[in-house]
């Protein structure tokens, strides 16, 4: 009976929507009050029927009611309850119910938080959110119904894929989501203001920290997508450029051009057809990816079961939302008066740059992904386009946009000179030339492009912490004095910091560990060491031991290093009999400095195993580096500013000087 | 500075770094295109040896064996119209097994083997991967069962 609860919830969410569609929007044309406010309640009413449906297919979950198809497909009795749980989002039917969660949450934070947001805005915001619900959930219940039963009911169910039974990518998907439907708020916003035909500093102040949640849980989701690749999937690797990697990394690189743009429309109230045209993009590739991993078109561990019919409708969808507010942008882009001028040497012209390195990196992964797909279409063959491709074009567009991210902070906005900054430089410089010589000596006959990378590295961190000595004046004056400074400093400042300083992080570990390291495969019998990087793996052999719902063969290698024990690493081969399906845990051991890493392969028949391991300096720095980017995001989302949320209107027909002195920083 | 001016400037930009991206993808793509063949693709054309390719079928059954270093192992790729022998030095994904289906990359020696430096068998053990399904359909021994 619950699960028809949950399956009628659904229904009554999509009638809901469809009201709050029509309504709001009718009600903002015709400055209606009573119209424009039945957003609210529809807004709300939604939220809590899907909610209401969430709860009731996660309760088919936990009951494990096998009467259920979603679950008997993709659940089992005999699983922890832990991935009972994550199995509802683990599938097509139950990620989509995930997916329109969250989506409706973001529509009911806009009512509950958006108290002072202007009511027409708000409305037609509000519509335009429906919009995208009545997409998806009709998604849901015409193509994908999760609550469907089964007569008879099975036994037992069939399990989730076992690759997904794991921590890491049990909240991979939410995280994921709040990022791809965060921007889908950003978007929300953007159709709003072309319809409305203005886009004021307002308007900006209120994309912004929306787009800050989005991208901060976007971060969050890829690394953690790339940390369980990376001990999942045993190949010592930790991003692959797989389509469906490409597919979150997309809008990622659209989402960060949008954070920048915004930060111009809100303080200099410029390059607002741009930011408006990055809203949409970024929404849109978010719905591309989408479409890549649900339908089926692409091979990988998300290509659930794949149905033509699914997939020609988010295809249809996705022109409908594409071309729709292309459509509007065109018509209506060019009555958005630009506002504040600069010079091309200005902070917004760092953040131009910016933008243009970041839309040229997503074009290039966005032709990448695609092209393949293209081939095939045509009938040409069947084509892949490999990790040596992206490596070719992102090593030289990233490298100005990091060299960039050092200095365009300390530009001021409107105009700055270029002397003043480079001598502000002299520091960075000077340490990033020092570090490119010290690893260009350390590891001389080696790769050149490790010390440049370690090198571009040092000098966005130290350029982000030179920064911050020279706003707090650290080496002039009193001490009492640059902590007063260092107080007063914004905290959205801060998160900027944060987040460059993340990003030099993640430079440092994605250089460090492609270029020096070190893969060491062999036959090992009981016994057998090897010596890799300085580190003695002692090998004592396979034991076989039982897990929840899988049997183990578990390795054993004892790590020395000059005699001393390091370390003891279980790398484990699970066999999961309800699929009958093998999985590869690694032995991982993390120092600060290097991972320590072991997989054992197939025993090769005379008392032999194959083992392969691996020294992968710094990769920890990866996924450090991405959380503190994405704390970054959240530090700025603290600010007082983006807290209170949009100020009125009225405020904005303040000349430009009051709104420039609140923001000179 | 005039709006004009700065305009001008924006467009400049954006054209000199669109036509450097684009310089960058065209000579990145030449390079790094990898073609997919079937077994019987890879025999009736005369595919260029030492050709970066991949080629997927299925892992004839009683075809493989592992050589005394324990690390090379070689196996026939099939479509079940024509095969080809393969070798690799490595470890194997644990998803690897006779009947099942595989893509390997890697470069043919000559003309009836195939050096691979990557086997993907990827995912979970009911999947075909859509190349190696399309090429048994093109070879005529698609069967519904088999999926």
């Amino acid at each position: 009976m619950i699960a028809e609860f949950g399956h009628i919830a659904l229904i009554f969410a999509l009638t809901i929507a469809l009201v709050q569609a029509v309504v709001p929007m009718l009600g903002a044309a015709r400055n209606d009050e009573r119209l424009m406010l039945v957003g609210n309640t529809a807004a709300l009413g939604q939220w809590i029927f899907i909610l209401i449906a969430f709860f009731a297919l996660m309760n088919a979950y936990v009951t494990s009611d096998f009467s259920v198809a979603n679950v008997a497909n993709n659940s089992h009795s005999a699983k922890p309850l832990i991935y009972k749980i994550a199995g509802v989002w683990g599938n097509h039917e139950g990620s989509l119910v995930l997916w329109v969660l969250i989506l409706s949450t973001f529509g009911g934070a806009i009512v509950l938080f958006g108290g002072n947001l202007p009511p027409a805005l708000r409305a037609r915001v509000l519509s335009v959110q429906a919009l995208v619900a009545i997409g998806f959930l009709s998604f849901s219940l015409f193509t994908s119904n999760p609550f469907e039963r089964l007569a008879p009911a099975p036994l037992d169910g069939v399990g989730l894929n076992p690759l997904l039974q794991d921590p890491g990518l049990a909240i991979h998907p939410p995280f994921l989501y709040l990022g791809y439907v965060g921007f889908s708020i950003a978007f929300a916003f953007a159709i709003a203001a072309l319809v409305e035909g203005r886009v004021d500093a307002a308007w900006a102040r209120w994309v912004r920290p929306w787009t800050l949640v989005a991208w901060s849980f976007l971060t969050i989701g890829i690394a953690l997508g790339s940390w369980w690749a990376y001990y999942e999937l045993g190949w010592g690797g930790w991003w692959f450029w797989d389509p469906v990697e490409n597919a979150s990394f997309m809008p990622w690189l659209a989402g960060t051009a949008l954070l920048h743009s915004s930060i111009v429309s809100e303080k200099r109230d410029a390059l607002k057809a741009w930011t408006i045209l990055l809203a949409i993009v970024t929404f849109s590739l978010s719905l591309l990816g989408t479409f890549l991993v649900r339908s089926g078109v692409l091979t990988s561990v998300h290509s659930f079961a794949s149905d033509p019919a699914r997939g020609a409708f988010i295809l249809g969808f996705l022109v409908i939302v594409v071309g729709g507010s292309f459509i509007l942008f065109a018509l209506r882009a060019p009555k958005l008066r630009s506002g504040g001028l600069f010079a091309p040497v200005s902070r917004e012209g760092g953040m131009v740059i910016n933008n243009l390195l970041l839309s040229a990196a997503a074009a290039t992964v966005l032709l990448g992904t695609l092209y393949p797909l293209f081939v095939d279409a045509l009938g040409a063959g069947k084509v892949s386009v490999g990790p040596p491709y992206f490596n070719t074009v992102f090593i030289p567009l990233m490298t100005p946009l990091i060299l960039l991210a050092g200095i365009a902070p300390m530009l001021t906005w409107k105009r700055s000179d270029l002397a003043g900054m480079f001598a502000r430089m002299r520091v960075a410089l000077g340490v990033s030339f020092l570090v490119l010589f010290w690893f260009v000596y350390q590891k001389w006959g080696n790769t050149v492009f490790g010390a440049l990378g370690m090198a571009i590295s040092a000098w966005l961190a130290v350029a982000v912490l030179w920064d911050w000595v020279i706003r707090v004046r650290l080496l002039e004056g009193s001490l009492t004095g640059s902590f007063s400074r260092a107080i007063r400093i914004p905290r959205s400042t801060y998160g900027m910091m944060c987040a460059h300083f993340g990003v030099a992080v993640l430079v440092a570990g994605i250089t460090a560990s492609s270029a020096w390291k070190i893969e060491a495969i062999q036959v090992m019998e009981p016994g057998d060491s090897v010596s890799v990087a300085g580190y003695e793996y002692l090998f004592q052999g396979v034991s076989q031991t039982q897990g929840p719902n899988y049997s183990v063969d578990r390795g054993h290698f004892v790590v020395t290093r000059d005699g001393s024990l390091v370390t003891e690493l279980w790398p484990e081969n699970r066999f999961y009999p309800v699929q009958q399906q093998p999985t590869t845990e690694a032995g991982i051991h993390t120092r600060w400095n290097a991972d320590l890493y072991a997989v054992v392969g197939d025993p090769d028949g005379q008392g032999g195993w194959s083992t392969r391991i691996y020294h992968n300096p710094l990769v920890v720095w990866i996924w450090l580096g991405a959380f503190i980017m994405a704390f970054g995001g959240v530090l700025s989302l603290s600010d007082r500013r983006h807290r209170i949320g949009a100020p009125r209107r009225s405020q904005d027909s303040l000349p430009i000087s009051a709104s420039r002195s609140r923001t000179a920083h | 500075m005039t709006r004009k001016r700065r305009r001008l400037y924006i467009i400049i930009s954006a054209t000199v770094f669109l036509g450097g991206a684009t310089a960058l993808i065209v000579g990145a793509f030449r390079d790094n295109l990898v073609f997919f063949f079937s077994p019987t693709e890879l025999t009736e054309r005369q595919t260029p040896i030492g050709q970066r390719i991949r080629l997927g079928g299925l892992v004839e059954e009683g075809t493989f064996v592992r050589k005394d270093d324990g690390l090379t192992v070689s196996f026939f790729i099939t479509d079940l119209n024509q095969n080809i022998r393969v070798s690799y030095q490595g470890i194997l994904p644990s998803l690897f097994r006779e009947g099942q289906g595989v893509i390997v990359q890697g470069k043919l020696e000559s003309h009836d083997h195939f050096i691979a430096d990557q086997v993907m068998a990827k995912h979970d053990e009911n999947y075909m991967p859509p190349e190696v399904a399309d090429a048994l359909k093109k070879s005529g021994q698609w069967k519904e069962s088999a999926q």
